[in-house]
């Protein structure tokens, strides 16, 4: 049971972030840390995919001839959490550009103001 | 020839969206011919694709070379093939009433074919990977396109769903990751085979992949309470992008659920693991009541159309889960239905606020005869949404019904016979307003009698047409829908 806890951190870790992310987006009042919360919410899966490849004891995989299974991480999780985090990338951008032009708007980032705003 | 075609049906409106924006070199106006000739193209392919699985059945393609389930697989059967050619006619036949509406910028016409690449992605895919990509690239198009409007709250309500949004789909992506760690594979044929061989339906992994997917697949489809982006994004942006959006950016999502359920976990997943479908109904269920209790309680006719999408998307979900063949047929046609008419509504509220600046319910009152047009298509179609034969919304509702009487899941048809009426409580009292209370003048209404100042007041021949050709269109579906019908039972062998 002790052994099961404490070989299994990166799980932890990885619900440790989905929960600051997911709490972070919720409770902040600021747009821009709304933003940084839904990264981190993000960040949580990659590690989990990551987790999921890892394999004891194997090298990267970069077959060779006479490589056998076993021997390499799982390549699958790393391609497709390198396609995760691009559109993680484009996410936060245009994120970001809405929060300028929600700036540009109202001269605030506090969403409880810009919802008074929009009401008057 | 014909397997390119689900292919050629992604590619095509991808690079047609790089166009626009290389053409603002020369020009401004070169978006709106571009879109038409990507969108003729795209829908032309997406009628092939429906006639061929019609009369062929089953198309299937294997991308680069890589075999399935290694490598990505796109995969056409009866019920992508249709919602393929809903996205195609739809976006197409929206252009006529973009062509004169705000905003027509280059990069906006780049942002639609992104949209309806990204829409087309996620119906023909047959790798939960890949769909999660197309998902994402719907999403961050659809996100663009709300932000277009004018106003700073189109930006804040873009902004709250792309939060949203996000978090769904990464909720989906995770879902993915458990059914990966199952069964090592993410094409959904394999899948299918390979959830009960090595996990079993009823392991903890899978019953938890099911919830993520569920889950995540419910924010983006807008069921409730996970709908609390759905009214602003669909009532603070531009007439064009609502009606876009609405008609089919939930209902692809919707598609992309029953994908999942039907063609990945299959029916028997739903029979042994008894919580999950009820789950599921119990979801739609309360869906479709409180959707309907808010949108009786809103002033404001966008955001109680957009209201009225959460209840009829969980009478859709409703009939997938409850997942026998009528059911399944009933949810497909209702969701296709519901499409056409949703973004119908939209177009026709957009027509009346053009004329006349009206909004509201109560700025509604006695608009019947000043625009006629608007208002009677307005009518047509609010009918149609509450079931009136010979309109598609009764057939797909009738179906949903006769589904469940034979699965005996008495409760939900209680609901769905409820959701009529519930329908018929938010639509019939501004038909009462349009037609028969009194034509007070209304301050804003009188005042924008004239066109609007920045000339979004004009209302041209495109957006009409697109307004009577929603309401001709959900007449002439319902008569189709026995054609149809074989089409989907045959190629989905998961539903017997």
């Amino acid at each position: 049971m002790i052994d099961l806890l404490l070989t299994r951190y990166n799980y932890y870790a990885t619900m440790l972030l989905l929960g600051i992310g997911l709490y972070m987006l919720v409770e902040s009042e600021n747009l821009v840390k709304k933003v940084i919360g839904m990264n981190i919410f993000q960040t949580g899966i990659f590690l989990f995919f990551i987790s999921l490849a890892y394999v004891d004891g194997a090298s990267a995989p970069i077959v060779d001839k006479g490589s056998e299974v076993g021997q390499h991480v799982s390549p699958l999780p790393h391609v497709l959490i390198l396609t995760a985090i691009v559109v993680g990338v484009a996410l936060t951008a245009v994120a970001l550009a809405l929060v300028i032009r929600i700036y540009a708007e109202y001269g605030t980032l506090n969403e409880t103001t810009i919802k008074e705003l929009d009401h008057d | 020839m014909i397997e390119h075609a689900p292919v050629l049906l992604v590619v095509v409106p991808i690079v047609a969206a790089s166009l626009p924006i290389v053409a603002s070199i020369v020009t401004d106006r070169a978006g709106w011919p571009i879109a038409v000739l990507g969108l003729a193209v795209h829908t032309g392919l997406a009628g092939w694709l429906l006639v061929h699985v019609h009369t062929e059945g089953v198309v299937s393609t294997v991308l680069a070379g890589f075999e399935a389930p290694y490598g990505i697989e796109l995969y056409v059967d009866g019920l992508s093939a249709v919602v393929v050619a809903l996205v195609g006619v739809t976006s197409f036949g929206l252009l006529a009433y973009a062509r004169k509406a705000q905003p027509r910028s280059n990069a906006f016409y780049a942002q639609y074919l992104l949209l309806v690449a990204g829409l087309t992605g996620m119906t023909v895919t047959g790798d939960v990977f890949n769909l999660y990509v197309f998902l994402e690239i719907t999403g961050l198009a659809a996100y663009g396109l709300v932000a277009t409007g004018r106003k700073g709250s189109s930006a804040v309500a873009a902004l709250k769903y792309l939060l949203l949004g996000t978090i769904g789909a990464s909720l989906y992506l995770l879902g993915v990751g458990y059914l990966l760690a199952a069964t090592g594979t993410l094409n959904m044929e394999d899948l299918a085979e390979k959830i009960p061989e090595m996990a079993g339906y009823d392991s903890t992994l899978i019953v938890t992949a099911f919830g993520l997917i569920v889950g995540g697949l419910a924010v983006k489809v807008a069921l409730f309470p996970v709908h609390t982006w759905q009214p602003d994004a669909y009532s603070r942006s531009p007439d064009t992008v609502s009606a876009l959006i609405s008609a089919l950016v939930s209902t692809v999502s919707a598609y992309a659920l029953a994908r999942l359920l039907l063609s990945v976990f299959t029916v028997e997943f739903l029979t042994e693991v008894q919580l999950a479908q009820w789950g599921l109904l119990a979801v739609a269920s309360i869906s479709i009541v409180a959707g309907s209790a808010l949108a009786v309680s809103q002033s404001d006719v966008q955001r109680m159309l957009a209201y009225s999408s959460v209840s009829q998307f969980g009478l859709v979900v409703a009939g997938f889960a409850i997942a026998t063949p009528l059911a399944v047929v009933g949810a497909t046609v209702h969701l296709i239905g519901h499409a056409i008419m949703k973004g119908g509504l939209f177009a026709a509220t957009g027509i009346v606020r053009r004329k006349t600046g009206a909004t509201t319910v109560s700025e509604y009152a006695g608009l019947g005869s000043r625009v006629p047009l608007g208002a009677g298509g307005f009518a047509v179609l609010a009918v149609a949404m509450v079931g009136v034969p010979p309109a598609v919304g009764f057939v797909g509702k009738w179906y949903i019904v006769i589904g469940a009487v034979e699965a005996e899941i008495w409760p939900v048809v209680a609901v769905v016979l409820a959701s009529t009426l519930l329908t018929l409580a938010y639509f019939a009292r501004l038909i009462e307003r349009l037609y028969f209370a009194e034509g007070e003048p209304i301050e804003t209404a009188t005042e924008s009698e004239q066109p609007l100042a920045d000339g979004s007041g004009e209302v041209s021949f495109g957006m009409k047409a697109v307004v009577v050709a929603a309401a001709v269109l959900t007449v002439a579906l319902a008569a189709a829908v026995p054609i149809y019908e074989p089409t989907l039972t045959e190629t989905l062998p998961q539903l017997l």
